[in-house]
């Protein structure tokens, strides 16, 4: 390599990446992030439909036509005709990640503070709650985990082996494999990033030379190409998460018989 | 070179959520193709596949990290 004085050493990021100072007294960029987020999604709304006018602005347009998706898309096809109740709480389940998902491509904020484990494990922890409550209540305790564990038009014969199965699954590796997808995804989406652009800058202007200029310009361009795509990724991953939660909630309400 | 084994491991064990979730859009495709009016009805069961396979390939990597 012509300019290999390199002084320093290329470290690639790592999960040490995603640990942020404190601003002021337990105060880091993350929880920064998260109340603007909040505020942006409360302030979205609130505007929307301070004046509803049956006639819809702009504002209130884009918002009925969010809580739409949500019902039409989302609600009536995982749950039926009785997701109509739960549509609040999804849509805001979807416009909450939605926000703190695409923080990670916005320009200064640039964290997708849902890499963090607690956030996606606290959401996945209120989705279990609410499965599980609405499907004792609607098929009673007994019921509940005799229909989870002991579903009709099964051999008797595979009871012993289903229903450990169907219950670990339903009741404990539902809400883990709903953190870990949306935690991981955007963990490893934000490490990619990292590493294109890190690796880059690294390449232009501590190694240099023709190799060092041409790969630091495809990597800071695929850095580039990656970060659309992260955001494409980061919806559908907002999505996945709703999606599975109005479908857990779903299955909880429907008899398997 | 320095760096994990765990990644190389991690690598091979996204072989299989990889091809998992590549059969899963293959067959989406197939279905659009031959009945392009039943679009908005597979789109949704096919990225609920896609989600349930792609879990394998993320607690994959969770693990990589963590072990």
């Amino acid at each position: 390599m012509l300019a290999a004085e390199a002084s320093e050493e290329f470290h690639s990021p790592g999960p040490a990446d995603f640990e942020y100072p404190q601003i002021i007294g337990g105060f880091s960029k993350p929880m920064l992030i998260i109340v603007l987020g909040t505020l942006a999604v409360a302030l979205f709304f609130y505007f929307a439909v301070r004046r509803a006018g049956i006639v819809p602005g702009k504002l209130q347009f884009a918002a009925e036509g969010f809580y739409g998706f949500v019902r039409n898309s989302i609600a009536a096809d995982a749950i039926g005709r009785e997701g109509i109740k739960y549509v609040p709480y999804l849509a805001t389940l979807l416009a909450f990640l939605i926000v703190l998902n695409i923080s990670g491509i916005i320009p200064f904020l640039q964290f997708p503070v849902t890499s963090r484990i607690a956030i996606p494990l606290f959401l996945a922890l209120i989705t279990w709650v609410i499965y599980n409550y609405v499907g004792i209540k609607r098929q009673g305790f007994g019921g509940y985990f005799k229909n989870m564990m002991f579903p009709s038009g099964v051999p008797v014969a595979i009871y012993p082996l289903l229903a450990p199965i169907e219950f670990l699954s339903t009741v404990v590796f539902r809400p883990i494999t709903l953190t870990l997808r949306l935690t991981f995804n955007m963990f490893a989406g934000h490490l990619v990033l990292l590493l294109c652009i890190l690796g880059g800058e690294f390449l232009l202007l501590h190694v240099g030379g023709l190799i060092g200029y041409t790969a630091g310009a495809v990597s800071i361009l695929f850095g580039v190409v990656m970060t659309f795509f992260e955001g494409f990724i980061q919806l559908l991953q907002a999505y996945v998460f709703v999606l599975l939660s109005a479908v857990y909630i779903g299955g909880a309400l429907t008899h398997e018989h | 070179m320095e760096g994990s084994l765990n990644m190389v491991g991690y690598g091979l064990a996204a072989i299989g959520p990889g091809i998992g979730i590549g059969l899963i859009f293959a067959a989406y495709i197939n279905g659009v193709a031959r009945q392009p009016e039943a679009r908005s009805v597979l789109q949704g069961i096919a990225i609920l596949g896609f989600a349930l396979a792609e879990a394998l390939a993320v607690i994959g990597i969770g693990l990589a990290f963590a072990l």
